[in-house]
């Protein structure tokens, strides 16, 4: 059976319903049409667009810092200007890319992998989205309204965890403060609403057949991430509430000389920024969880303990928090606890590893450019863990803490794993989406030059911290022999930057003239591959039925079907 | 071989358990509880750490009645949806008046004892650590109730339209477990604000 008619049978016959519907193209319809959408794949394809443009920023943010710090005793920017781009870089980067890549994937996967029509609650996804924007601007227009009306304008600069009691009204006067607060607070109650949306989705719009234990890996992830995000988002919003409290209202959470506590900030901020971490990674291990089988050519090894591995990283992730606080001098009893709870993590992640190597060993491996992402995710990966192992036991973090090794360890777990895992998933994805297939070629230049210069950037940022550069000084002298450790750390950066440029312009050129993609390029296995490329509005004119994890494999091979072994 | 089952409305709905209104419902009620508890946590860990008066224990009053109201306001507006599913509707409309009613006792009691605190006592949010964080919590719980009030009245305004039918009984269930998690909260902010912390 050939699969142009194998997907037909799931498949849509819509093209031509699809395409007769929109007959208005002009500009200003088309705006219109984007803005009032209320479509998953449309505001999970906008969520995408969105991450992009503060990649871009964040980006450009991080490129500032580096080329301050690639010579010592350098006055490129000055130490207000840093504070400013270190903080906007990470705030940036966690809050406007990262988490809008999370929700803009979730969006658009969830409902076609699960065989719906759409998310639960589909205004409320637009609502959603359009908060996360506001909230983003919101922090952008610091830069112009950060000292109110009459003053130069200034971004926040208190860092991106923005510890008390420097976000005191007497330490941190003007408004630039207030807009983290706020643009955070925002953006916070958008990504609670996605996370109610998508949970609700997964819970009760599966298509008939499709049991808890028959679901892609990938909504077993979101799964759990949704509904971290609504343990770990929240106290943020709280904490923030308390902050806002305090600025405006003279309030004494955080103001030590009325008895308040700045550790009491600290402990809220990571109760959030701890379980953070997993919400960002746990859909790279999604990504990887679909992306690595296909290109084996094997079914995932392990589902069973990969769900289960999946929902202890959940459970384990929010009792680590206070690792990040091992050099605020907690009892040496809290100290042990949130050591071993760290290293606990350890064990269903190193389950995850494993079953990824389990499923390769012995596939027809293709190397297509989203299993190289996902490669290098995988390696990369397991040394970012290395390392927050190492991290983990407090001797050893009182020693690095506050170094430029902390910030290596947690850039090779975003940058290494996260960001190449969703590129991995832009490559596997992109065809689904746009009809059109990314270049290979250029796909490949993109993985070359992004894994030199992720290398040549993080694997020497480590040497500085151990040899004592504390993060966030903007910059340091010549006797210090840091300076060409850091000179290789910007070059890297750079080639980070041309295989950035590389793949926006893959994107734009394969939007135009990419090879058509048919609907289903990869030979794939999931419901969303069933239906055309792009998928019609409605994804599936009739709900599939799905007797396997692998529908598309039944189909394709009635006479060996998966369900014989599950 | 699998088979394309037709689409129909009901399709994606097969279980009646798992209304999406109610489990989206329950997602929003887990991230309430994570901000309340946060709140929470902070008034327990600041008892006893205000460096100035007044302390709890001479200023506060447990506001038996108006906790009274709200609990019984539960009750009011299960009973306003049991109506409703038998199709009495004047009898839904009276029993969710009721549950308003009772729910602006509960905030015009909440106002009175501020007034209390602030005019007689000089408690303020900036007076000290114990102004902070009991006008914090009581005052996110009040703006809770505040919500569901808001909700319940856009229900009322529909019902007394004649807009409300039987068919709806599930939709203002999902508004009744909102309610319901304020009342819930109540009892927590009560335990922890008026006997624990006195």
């Amino acid at each position: 059976m050939n699969h142009e008619s194998v997907t037909s049978m799931f498949g849509t016959g819509a093209q031509g319903a699809a395409g007769k519907r929109e007959t208005d193209h002009s500009p200003g319809a088309v705006v219109h049409s984007w803005i009032t959408t209320v479509d998953h794949k449309r505001l999970g394809i906008m969520y995408i667009l969105y991450a992009f443009l503060f990649l871009m920023i964040g980006g450009i943010e991080a490129m500032l810092i580096r080329l301050q710090l690639a010579v010592p005793d350098n006055h490129l920017v000055g130490p207000e200007t840093f504070n400013r781009l270190f903080t906007m870089h990470g705030t940036t980067m966690i809050f406007l890319v990262a988490m809008p890549f999370v929700f803009g994937f979730g969006n658009y996967l969830i409902p076609l992998m699960i065989g719906a029509r759409d998310l639960a609650f589909p205004r409320l996804n637009a609502f959603g989205f359009w908060l996360t924007v506001f909230g983003g601007f919101l922090l952008y227009y610091s830069v112009i309204g950060g000292e109110g009306m009459t003053g130069a304008g200034s971004a926040p600069d208190v860092g991106w965890f923005a510890y008390s009691p420097l976000t005191a009204r007497a330490f941190s006067k003007g408004h630039s403060t207030d807009y983290w607060i706020l643009g955070i607070l925002v953006g916070g109650f958008g990504s609670i609403a996605t996370a109610v949306n998508l949970l609700t989705s997964i819970v009760c719009l599966r298509c008939p057949g499709m049991t808890l234990m028959k679901m892609p890996l990938l909504a077993w992830l979101y799964l759990v991430v949704s509904g971290m995000v609504l343990l770990a988002i929240s106290p943020l919003t709280a904490a923030q509430i308390m902050l806002l409290l305090d600025r405006y209202l003279g309030s004494h959470f955080f103001d030590v000389q009325a008895g308040g506590s700045a550790v009491l900030w600290m402990h809220f901020f990571w109760i959030f920024g701890h379980p953070e971490v997993y919400i960002l990674v746990l859909p790279a291990f999604a990504f990887a969880s679909e992306i690595i089988p296909v290109f084996s050519r094997k079914a995932i090894f392990g589902y069973p303990a990969m769900v289960a591995a999946t929902v202890a990283i959940g459970f384990v992730s929010v009792s680590v928090w206070a690792h990040h606080m091992f050099a605020v001098g907690l009892s040496s009893t809290s100290n042990i606890f949130f050591a071993v709870s760290t290293m606990l993590v350890a064990v269903p992640t190193g389950i995850k590893i494993f079953n990824w190597i389990g499923t390769m060993w012995g596939g027809r491996i293709r190397y297509a450019t989203p299993m190289l992402f996902s490669l290098g995710f995988l390696i990369q990966f397991l040394l970012a863990g290395l390392t927050g192992i190492m991290l983990s036991a407090a001797p050893f973090d009182w020693q690095l803490t506050d170094s430029y090794f902390v910030v290596a360890h947690f850039h090779y777990v975003i940058v290494g794993g996260i960001i190449f895992m969703i590129f991995a998933a832009i490559y596997y994805w992109f065809p689904k989406a746009t009809g059109r297939m990314l270049s290979e070629r250029l796909g490949r230049w993109h993985f070359a030059l992004f894994l030199i210069g992720f290398h040549l950037t993080f694997d020497t940022m480590h040497v500085p911290g151990i040899l004592g550069m504390p993060r966030r000084i903007y910059t340091y002298g010549a006797d210090r022999g840091w300076g060409t450790l850091n000179f290789i750390c910007t070059i890297g950066a750079v080639f980070q930057a041309a295989g950035i440029l590389v793949f926006f312009f893959n994107l734009i050129r394969s939007l135009r003239c990419g090879r058509v993609a048919g609907n289903d390029p990869w030979d794939a296995w999931t419901l969303e591959w069933s239906t055309s490329s792009p998928p019609p509005e409605y994804n599936f004119s009739r709900v599939p039925r799905v007797n396997s994890r692998r529908p598309l494999w039944d189909l394709k091979h009635p006479d060996d079907p998966d369900s014989n072994y599950e | 071989m699998p088979v394309a089952a037709p689409l129909s409305e009901s399709g994606n709905e097969r279980h009646p358990a798992m209304d999406r209104g109610r489990v989206g419902m329950a997602c929003l009620i887990i991230a309430e509880s994570a901000i309340f508890t946060i709140f929470v946590v902070a008034y327990i860990f600041y008892l006893g750490r205000s460096l100035s008066g007044p302390q709890p224990r001479d200023v506060l009053e447990a506001p038996i009645l108006n906790s009274i109201c709200l609990l019984s306001s539960s009750a009011t507006i299960s009973l306003a949806i049991r109506s409703l599913r038998k199709d009495r509707r004047k009898a839904f409309a009276g029993w969710l008046a009721a549950t308003i009613a009772l729910g602006i006792e509960f905030l015009a009691g909440t106002g009175r004892e501020w007034s209390y605190l602030i005019r007689e006592k000089g408690l303020t949010i900036s007076t000290n650590l114990f102004g902070t964080t009991f006008y914090s919590l009581v005052g996110l719980h009040a703006s809770h109730v505040v919500v569901g009030l808001i909700l319940l009245m856009i229900v009322f305004v529909f019902a007394a339209c004649g807009i409300i039918q039987r068919e709806h009984a599930d939709r203002i269930d999902v508004i009744a477990l909102y309610w319901h998690f304020v009342d819930f909260i109540w009892v927590v902010v009560f335990t922890v604000v008026y006997l624990v912390g006195r």
